[in-house]
């Protein structure tokens, strides 16, 4: 009886201290459209029960605000807009979000585990002297998250006892949060001084009219075996075939056939896709990192004994230039 | 001309190796298991020597904080061309804690007793994952930061920076004294000659405690479990494409 009483007002007090739990969501962006991940983490933010708070930080925050103002889940939007925050340089970004922390004592602060929360939050935590969380995969509760290791070959569960949790989400372990039916309210707060020691010059994006690789359902890779850039044809061809994005191995961007950022794996983006198609990549730890928690993985491969077909669901053991042309062939039936 | 660089290096398990997790669950198997400098910490030393080599910095210093062995891979980047090394000696349970506040804590500590103008660190470690020292060590001292570098530039008392981010690459302009973090796309490390390895063992390497540069190494992150990911069920060979799409179509993938 005793027992069942503890256990009871055990819950009613965890219950309690979740409802005073908070949590701000650093908005990423490009002063027009939010960038989906914003929305995974914004998933994430709701698993810790209590209420979160999204910060738009940037030149021209007024779309973006009015995107977010209905996203599920969010309760109160705070939006700094200032010609400081052009590039959005985590130099300029620290003060502000300390001062947004001074202001409204957040339990945790959090942003996807992309190349811009992976550069901003560990200057937070820093700022903060707690200890960040990097690229967690699972929350089981408000302290304790669980994240990947060793390119993704350790699991590990680490318990955060700093007073404030910092931490960065991959987007690929949590739901997007519906961009329909929320009802923020947003509020202004004030922007910090320049810091004046950083300057955002220019930009070079990768123009593409495929999906963008870390949310498309299909992704269809290629490595050393595509033997040159001309030959990723072949898989622009498949992947049009399948509305599907295009991404590289390691050994593909290094050898110069395609750009950095379509790299998969520890050190490129991790993507987690319902169909991901493997060509000519023998896979190396560090390319199984960024997709072996894919859906369904194909693995086309001349080489047998490639590790890759230890993952795969489906392997075909076959010359790639002969295969791919037939299975681009095959689905246009 | 900028006078001194510190180049940070970990000691991690080799990439090539197969990790095992330890049957308590505590952490993964280091004992007997090849380790060696962590990949990106070896393109932060090249880089280092690079701007040496190019008369545009004085002195190249490398720091690695960590147990006894932790001076092999100092020796690695002395070897590489860094003119000599501290090693930070933190041991037993101090160690297994040791993380990247912590870390960033010591160098931060050692950019000011060193008066160094920049340091340069890996992007992130392979073991730990964390990609989070270099911006720490940043804010720690106030400097700007320029992460996941593919191409550094140094223009008088400001650095250019090639970033790769998510859609492709991004050009910042940071003001010295500045933290810089290495991508892979850096550049390519040279190996160590032997010539060189025996030379390195003439050059000095200091012994320091976090204690001396007055760090707290107390830790808040407490590490409950390491386990192995869930394996994937084995799957199968198709013999042809039509197999293959087959499969998929039946499945709906397609």
């Amino acid at each position: 009886m005793n027992r069942v009483l503890n256990k009871t007002s055990l819950r009613n007090l965890t219950g309690l201290i979740q409802r005073f739990q908070s949590t701000l969501v650093v908005a990423e962006h490009n002063n027009d459209k939010l960038t989906p991940i914003t929305l995974n983490a914004i998933t994430a933010a709701g698993k810790l029960g209590g209420d979160v708070s999204c910060l738009v930080a940037g030149t021209n925050c007024a779309k973006v605000v009015e995107e977010i103002s209905k996203v599920q889940g969010v309760k109160k939007i705070l939006v700094a807009q200032h010609d400081s925050y052009k590039g959005a340089l985590p130099e300029e970004l620290t003060p502000l979000i300390l001062e947004t922390q001074k202001q409204f004592n957040f339990t945790h602060i959090c942003a996807g585990a992309s190349a811009f929360g992976k550069n901003l939050l560990p200057r937070v935590a820093a700022k903060l002297d707690v200890a960040p969380v990097s690229d967690i995969i699972e929350i089981k509760s408000p302290d304790t998250f669980v994240r990947t290791i060793y390119a993704g070959n350790a699991l590990s569960t680490v318990k955060c006892n700093e007073a404030v949790k910092v931490f960065t989400v991959r987007g690929t372990a949590f739901e997007a949060a519906s961009a329909e039916g929320g009802s923020a309210a947003s509020e202004e707060v004030a922007s910090t001084p320049p810091a004046g020691v950083s300057e955002w010059l220019e930009q070079n994006l990768t123009k593409s009219d495929r999906p963008e690789l870390t949310s498309a359902k299909v992704v269809v890779s290629g490595g050393r075996g595509l033997k040159s850039g001309e030959n990723f044809k072949l898989l622009y061809d498949l992947a049009d075939k399948l509305n599907a994005a295009v991404g590289a191995s390691r050994a593909a961007v290094d050898a110069g056939f395609v750009p950095n950022d379509m790299q998969v794996g520890q050190t490129g983006k991790i993507v987690a896709p319902e169909l991901y198609i493997a060509v000519g990549i023998s896979g190396a730890i560090q390319h199984l990192a960024g997709m072996k928690d894919s859906k369904t993985i194909v693995a086309i491969n001349k080489d047998p004994e490639a590790p890759i077909f230890q993952v795969a669901d489906y392997g075909l053991v076959a010359d790639l230039f002969k295969a791919v042309p037939e299975m681009t062939e095959a689905l246009s039936k | 001309m900028s006078g001194r660089v510190l180049v940070g290096v970990k000691r991690v398990i080799d990439y090539a190796v197969k990790i095992r997790v330890k049957p308590d669950n505590t952490g993964v198997v280091t004992d007997g298991v090849k380790h060696s400098m962590n990949p990106f910490c070896e393109i932060a030393v090249e880089e280092a020597v690079k701007l040496k080599e190019k008369k545009l910095v004085k002195e190249v210093v490398a720091v690695s904080c960590g147990p006894q062995q932790s001076q092999e891979t100092i020796r690695t980047a002395l070897a590489m061309g860094a003119d000599r090394g501290i090693h930070v000696e933190v041991s037993g349970k101090d160690y297994e804690t040791l993380g990247p506040l912590q870390v960033s804590k010591i160098m931060a500590a050692l950019a000011k007793k060193e008066d160094a103008q920049i340091i340069i660190l890996g992007k992130q470690a392979i073991d730990d994952d964390c990609n989070q020292t270099g911006q720490m060590t940043a804010a720690l001292l106030d400097w700007p930061q320029g992460t996941f570098a593919s191409e550094v530039t140094l223009d008088g008392d400001k650095i250019k920076v090639v970033r790769e981010i998510d859609g492709g690459l991004e050009t910042i302009k940071i003001n010295t004294p500045a933290v810089l973090t290495a991508d892979l796309r850096l550049n390519t490390p040279r190996y160590a000659t032997l010539p060189n390895i025996m030379k390195a063992k003439k050059k000095k390497i200091a012994n320091v405690k976090p204690a001396d540069l007055g760090v707290n190494l107390t830790s808040k992150l407490e590490v409950l479990r390491v386990e192995d990911p869930p394996q994937r069920q084995a799957g199968m060979k198709v013999e042809t494409v039509e197999d293959l799409v087959g499969k998929l179509k039946e499945s709906g993938k397609v």
